[in-house]
C-alpha cells in the first residue's frame, strides 16, 4: 500500500509535469516518434500492398513478410539499428518503420484480394475504367481490412517506442528504463501506467476509426450476408 | 547506463568466431533458458484453458484483450514492484500474451465444429466428455494449432525483452551486445532467436499434419 502511495506521490509531484523531462514532453516525444514512424511505414507499405493486391501478384511475398516480421524480435531490430546508425532518434525511427511495414503490407494485399470478383466485373460491365475501379470500388471495400493493418502497426509501434529509451532516446519509456536502472519503483510503475494508458487509448481510438472507415454499404450488407452463409438446421426446416 | 557510445564500432566485425568459441556454455544456457521461458508461457495457458474455458469466456476475453494491448516492457514494469526482478514477473507477462492468442483460436475452432456433427455424435451415444475429446477437439485442431504456432513464435520474440528485467534467454546476449557495443553477441542472439522461431513453427506445422492424418492431400490455408 505504501508503494502505491509513492507512485501516487510521484504523479502529484509538480516537477514531473514540466520541462524537457516532464510527462507532457515525454508524451509528446512518444506520440511524434510513433506518428512519424507510422506515417513512413504506411507510405512504404500501402502502395506496395495495394498494387500487389490489385494485380493479384506477389501474394507469397505480401503474406510471408508478416510471418518473417513476427519471427524477428523487435528488441533485436532496435539494437541492430543502433549498430548501423548509432544511438538516438534515428535507430528508433528505423526500427519502428521496419516494425510497422509488415502488418500494413499484408493487410492491404489481403483486403484488395478479398474484393468479390463479381463486384469488379459488374463495375467493368458498367464501363468503369481500371483507375476508377481501384479508387471507387476496390479501395472502399478493402478499407476496413487496411485500417485493421494500420491499427496493428500503430499499436506495435507505440509499444516498441517504449523500448527506444534504451537507445538513448526519449518518450514515455524513459521513465521505465530510468526507474529500472535507478531501482526507483515509483517512477517505474508510474511510467508503465502511462504507457499502458497510452497504448490502450491508441487501440480504442483506432478501433473507432476502423468502424468509421467501413463504408455504410458494407455495414448494411453484413447481416444478411452472414445469415446466408450459415443457415442453421432449424432455419432450413422452417 | 544502458546505452553507451559508439566507441570501437569502427573495427568491430559483425561476427567474431573466437568470441563464440569461447562462450559456447553461455550461449547454450541462454538458449536453454529461452526455450524454458517459451514452453512455460505457451504451456500454462493451454492447461488453464483445457481445465475450463466456456464458462469464463466473456471475462477472459475482455481481460486478455486489454493485457494484449499493453506493451511488454510496461507490463513487466507494472509487475516488478510486486513480484520483483524474477522469473515469475517474466512468466506472468508472457502468459498474459499467449492467453489471448490461444483462447481466441481455441474458441474459434470449437465454434466452427458444425452443430450437426455434434448432434450426430450425441445421437450415436457419445457421452459429453467423449464427444469433446473425440469429436470437437480433433475437428478444432487446425485452428488450435494455428494459435499455438502464433503464440510460440510471438513468445520467442518477446522473451528477448525479459532481458531488461534480468531474465531474457537469448535476449541477454542481445542486451550484452547493446551495453558493450559489441556486435557478436547481438548477432548470435538475434540469429538464434529467429532460428528458434522458424524451427518451432515448422515443427508445430509438422506435428499438426501428424495429428490430423485426414486433412492430408487437401489444400491447407
Amino acid at each position: 500500500m505504501t508503494f502505491l502511495g509513492q507512485a501516487l506521490q510521484w504523479f502529484l509531484d509538480g516537477s514531473h509535469w514540466q520541462g524537457d523531462f516532464g510527462i507532457p514532453n515525454r508524451l509528446f516525444e512518444h506520440l511524434t516518434m510513433s506518428g512519424i514512424s507510422l506515417l513512413a511505414a504506411a507510405v512504404i507499405a500501402l502502395p506496395i500492398g495495394i498494387t500487389l493486391g490489385h494485380f493479384g501478384r506477389g501474394g507469397n511475398l505480401a503474406i510471408n513478410v508478416s510471418n518473417v516480421g513476427r519471427a524477428i524480435p523487435s528488441f533485436a531490430i532496435l539494437v541492430l539499428a543502433v549498430q548501423l546508425v548509432g544511438i538516438g532518434a534515428l535507430p528508433a525511427f528505423l526500427a519502428l518503420v521496419a516494425l510497422g511495414v509488415p502488418p500494413i503490407l499484408t493487410n492491404s494485399y489481403v483486403g484488395m484480394r478479398e474484393v468479390d470478383p463479381e463486384v469488379r466485373e459488374a463495375a467493368t460491365g458498367m464501363g468503369m475504367r481500371q483507375r476508377l475501379i481501384l479508387w471507387r470500388i476496390e479501395l472502399p471495400i478493402a478499407l476496413p481490412l487496411i485500417m485493421a493493418g494500420v491499427r496493428t502497426s500503430a499499436v506495435n509501434i507505440v509499444a516498441t517506442a517504449t523500448l527506444a529509451a534504451l537507445v538513448a532516446w526519449g518518450g514515455l519509456g524513459r521513465f521505465i528504463v530510468d526507474g529500472l536502472s535507478q531501482r526507483d519503483y515509483a517512477q517505474l510503475f508510474a511510467g508503465a501506467l502511462l504507457v499502458a494508458l497510452l497504448s490502450t487509448a491508441v487501440e480504442l481510438g483506432l478501433a473507432a476509426a476502423q468502424r468509421l472507415a467501413t463504408s455504410e454499404g458494407l455495414r448494411i450488407q453484413k447481416y444478411p450476408l452472414e445469415a446466408e452463409v450459415v443457415p442453421t438446421p432449424q432455419a432450413m426446416i422452417a | 547506463m544502458l546505452a553507451t557510445g559508439v566507441l570501437g564500432a569502427a573495427d568491430d566485425p559483425w561476427i567474431r568466431w573466437d568470441w563464440i568459441a569461447g562462450h559456447i556454455p553461455v550461449i547454450r544456457d541462454a538458449l536453454t533458458q529461452h526455450i524454458e521461458l517459451t514452453l512455460i508461457a505457451v504451456g500454462m495457458p493451454l492447461g488453464l484453458i483445457a481445465w475450463r474455458t466456456r464458462r469464463l469466456r466473456g471475462p477472459i476475453f475482455s481481460i486478455t484483450g486489454i493485457l494484449y494491448t499493453v506493451p511488454s516492457l510496461a507490463l513487466f514494469a507494472l509487475l516488478i514492484p510486486f513480484t520483483g526482478l524474477t522469473i515469475l514477473t517474466a512468466e506472468i507477462g508472457l502468459v498474459s500474451y499467449t492467453l489471448l492468442i490461444l483462447i481466441r483460436n481455441i474458441v474459434v475452432g470449437m465454434d466452427a465444429v458444425p452443430q450437426e456433427v455434434r448432434e450426430a455424435a450425441l445421437g450415436m451415444g457419445y457421452r459429453p466428455l467423449a464427444e469433446l475429446f473425440r469429436i470437437d477437439i480433433p475437428l478444432a485442431v487446425p485452428a488450435i494449432m494455428a494459435g499455438i504456432r502464433i503464440a510460440t513464435v510471438t513468445t520467442i520474440g518477446l522473451v528477448t525483452v525479459t532481458a531488461l528485467i534480468g531474465e531474457g534467454g537469448l535476449g541477454s546476449l542481445i542486451l550484452d551486445g547493446l551495453i558493450r557495443d559489441f556486435k557478436t553477441p547481438l548477432v548470435v542472439g538475434t540469429l538464434l532467436s529467429i532460428a528458434l522461431a522458424i524451427i518451432a513453427d515448422v515443427g508445430l506445422a509438422g506435428l499438426q499434419r501428424l495429428v490430423t492424418p485426414w486433412s492430408r492431400g487437401r489444400v491447407r490455408i
